[in-house]
């Protein structure tokens, strides 16, 4: 019973194996794995589920985020097939490395004559000169172009093989290999790295950041700050750079400095800062001018936020408070404005609003000074993007070897040629034949050439 | 005269070489076939200068950058690349009815890109996005994979034609093929020609109606004539291999392009994958062509099935290129209107 047991187990695993060994399963995996992608670009992602819900109804809703269509490349099912198309490239390679390896490392490559006298791809030629000549003029000329060659005595003279390009059979596996890099550089990233966002506004600094995937943050363990940001347009109106001015503080000194711009970020202990957006920040200083009702002089004095003013001829104190988007007056929307506090020598503070649509607006107070804004400085926040991924040169070297193995899979190939010269009478009968494991159309086109060549080596060469 | 200019007198270029192509193998006139390689070689060398003056051009303008960076750029990069590849096939094949079936791919990129309303052809200034020496590696592998993959459909299209009907049918096929080219017809002119699907339809129907129309015809046509016609196609063997190592060599440069792509993007944007819709469909392309080259080299599969595969990969690089901009994602500097 118990050794019936494991030989079940045995040839389940082996059922297992042979699964995952086959091709079909392969192209099964990859075209599911193409028509699912394409959900995903059909329903946006990850947006909120009032969204969702406002645009499918509650039905469609329910069945799509059962299916984890809101987030699926990273739903349970989508890794899993990406799983299982990595394991299907493991043990497909795996198993058939073992006979790949046996052809390729061989020390004395085995050539059967008799195969070449029968291959198709073949170039029969008589040459005028005696098969002793020729021995020597094509010895070299064969091992010019394949870097394995030999010649042997036949019956009826003499036969020159040559080979090369047997390791280009290895290509295939550099190309899975590197699909399995990215896989293990993919998940180094998203178990050791993070992606966040930060806003940091001109002249402040931040030591957190907010994750992107949680609504955790990240103490980053240094600290940033925005010295600056900018943005420039072309005349079309059309965005030309947004660059901002990062100081990286380390225990409260300044280690880094450093102006990033899209395309160009600032790395530091392995977490990169991007530029990715920016915004506009309440400012939070004004020029304003304080009219005097007495005198009607005009004092000019620049103003910042929460830090009393005195106005001159003792008029009062004042005291800029904030600043508003949208600012109400007696039910109406008069826009941005500022809203400060004057306080007169002799009376009771009021507040008093600075539309920056309406200079002139304070006037209607009808106080002992009125005040207006003359200009305000207007200031930014930077939205960074802030990520560290080290699994990223593991990908990169996936990259790497894709490309390089993708190119050694497809557009080299491992060649043997054999060259048969037989003695007839005073000249020789030559035949060239070869085989290539790849590309067979451009190795009949080699064959002919390689024939044409020899035909017309003579002595005097 | 500028650039636009020229490029706008080898739109007439590459559409008088396709015509002489197919003139030349309709009529059996070689002298004529002669002619429209010549024809397709100054136009392949006058879009040269264009986009070369482009260049220089959008120096002089002071927003110097390579230009491959919209919608227009890059279908004139696209056309220069088609004619190239084929121009090198003609060569090494030595047949010049695949010109009929390539050269004009070539013309209706450039005819689309001076007609299509929404395609400007000025020359823009670098938004901060795009202003990388990615930009150029970028733009130029991906576009020489897309043209590699157009000039294997004209391909897989000449070997199906070649082929006709034979033993090889695949019996669910014949009903699917109809649905399967409206679908695929009403895609196309919702994403390239009009902007609701009712006008797609409109467009669509009589596509596909001259499209069985055309096919009703061949199969009537005198026995004599579409055996000539069909004698100066390339070996359907030869057609198949060169379908296959034009998708070979499509399927290298898509590759390398998605890969400088993701390295871009982790420049750009911090990360070099995110399941951006124009990212997610070029690896749904890659999935398809790598379905179709494990299928031959591990499946023995051939003929029909790899060249409808062809077609489907052909589509699904379409939709990357252009109907990716129907969908929200961060990748539009191709889109149409800009």
């Amino acid at each position: 019973m118990r050794s019936d047991g494991i030989a079940s187990d045995l040839s389940a695993l082996a059922r297992l194996w042979k699964l995952f060994a086959s091709v079909n399963l392969t192209i099964v995996l990859l075209l599911t794995l193409a028509t699912t992608s394409i959900i995903g670009t059909l329903i946006p992602q990850n947006e909120a589920p009032a969204a969702y819900f406002e645009t499918f109804g509650a039905v469609l809703y329910r069945t799509f985020s059962l299916l984890g269509f809101f987030d699926l490349y990273h739903s349970w099912w989508f890794r899993a097939l990406i799983l299982m198309l990595v394991a299907n490239i493991v043990v497909c390679s795996i198993d058939r490395l073992q006979s790949t390896w046996k052809i390729i490392f061989v020390r004395h490559p085995r050539f059967n004559l008799a195969r070449y006298r029968q291959l198709k791809n073949r170039a029969d030629s008589i040459h005028d000169s005696d098969a002793e000549q020729l021995k020597a003029l094509y010895q070299p000329v064969i091992a010019r172009r394949f870097r394995y060659h030999r010649t042997e005595e036949t019956a009826e003279g003499f036969a020159i093989y040559g080979e090369r390009g047997r390791w280009t059979r290895l290509g295939v596996y550099i190309v899975h290999f590197s699909v399995v890099l990215l896989l293990i550089g993919g998940l180094i990233g998203s178990i050791l790295g993070f992606e966040g966002y930060v806003n940091i506004p001109e002249g402040e600094s931040a030591q957190s950041i907010q994750l992107s995937n949680s609504n955790q943050k990240l103490q980053l363990g240094f600290e940033v700050r925005c010295d600056d940001f900018n943005v420039d347009f072309y005349d079309t109106g059309a965005p030309k750079e947004f660059r901002s001015s990062l100081t990286i503080f380390k225990q409260g000194k300044a280690v880094m400095q450093k102006d990033i711009i899209v395309n160009d970020p600032l790395r530091y202990e392995g977490i990169s800062f991007f530029q990715s957006s920016y915004g506009p920040m309440p400012p939070n200083e004004a020029i304003l001018n304080f009219t005097s009702k007495a005198t009607g002089m005009i004092y000019s004095k620049r103003a910042i936020l929460n830090t009393p003013l005195f106005i001159a001829e003792d008029l009062g104190t004042f005291v800029l408070q904030k600043y508003t988007r949208q600012a109400n007056f007696r039910g109406h929307n008069i826009g941005e404005a500022f809203v400060g506090l004057l306080t007169p020598l002799n009376g009771s503070a009021v507040e008093v609003m600075l539309p920056l649509k309406f200079p002139s607006f304070d006037r209607m107070r009808k106080g002992n000074v009125f005040i207006a804004v003359a200009d305000y400085i207007p200031r930014y926040y930077t939205g960074l993007q802030v990520s560290k991924d080290p699994g990223i040169w593991v990908v990169y070297a996936g990259f790497i070897l894709m490309i390089v193995g993708i190119y050694i899979t497809f557009f080299m190939s491992h060649q043997q040629v054999c060259i048969d010269v037989a003695r007839q009478g005073e000249k020789s009968r030559i035949m060239v034949a070869g085989t290539s494991n790849k590309n067979k159309l451009e190795m009949q086109k080699k064959v002919i050439k390689l024939s044409e060549r020899l035909i017309g080596i003579t002595a005097d060469d | 005269m500028n650039s636009s200019m020229i490029l706008s007198i080898i739109t007439f270029v590459y559409g008088l070489a396709g015509f002489l192509y197919i003139f030349a193998w309709v009529f059996k006139k070689p002298a004529v076939g002669q002619l429209a390689t010549w024809i397709a070689l100054i136009g392949w060398v006058g879009n040269t200068a264009g986009i070369l003056m482009r260049w220089v051009e959008s120096y002089q303008m002071g927003i110097g950058h390579a230009p491959f960076s919209n919608l227009y750029e890059s279908l004139v990069f696209f056309a220069w690349t088609i004619a190239l590849i084929y121009l090198v096939i003609e060569r090494k094949a030595d047949n010049r009815v695949i010109g009929a079936f390539t050269m004009p791919i070539a013309f209706l990129a450039m005819a689309y890109a001076a007609l299509r309303t929404g395609i400007t052809n000025e020359i823009q200034p670098l938004i901060p996005a795009l202003k990388s020496n990615w930009l150029i590696a970028h733009v130029i592998t991906c576009f020489i994979g897309y043209a590699a993959f157009a000039t294997a459909f004209g391909i897989s299209a000449m070997y199906l034609i070649k082929q006709g009907r034979d033993e090889e049918q695949i019996g669910w096929l014949d009903f699917a093929k109809p649905l399967t080219l409206f679908i695929f017809m009403l895609l196309f002119s919702r994403v390239l020609l009009a902007n609701n699907w009712v006008m797609s339809a409109i467009i669509a129907l009589p596509i596909c109606l001259v499209f069985y129309i055309g096919v009703f015809l061949a199969r009537r046509m005198p026995e004599d004539l579409k055996k000539r016609l069909l004698a100066m196609f390339p070996e359907p063997v030869i057609l198949d291999e060169l379908g296959y190592q034009m998708t070979l060599f499509g399927f290298l440069f898509l590759s390398i392009g998605i890969i400088s792509g993701a390295v871009w993007a982790n420049s750009a944007w911090g990360r070099y994958w995110g399941w951006d819709p124009k990212e997610t469909w070029s690896l749904v392309t890659w999935f398809i062509y790598a379905t179709m080259l494990h299928a031959r080299l591990m499946r023995g599969w051939r003929g029909k099935r790899i060249a409808y595969l062809s077609l489907v990969g052909f589509a699904a690089v379409l939709f990357t290129y252009f109907g990716v901009n129907l969908l929200p994602g961060l990748h539009s500097y191709g889109a149409l209107g800009q």
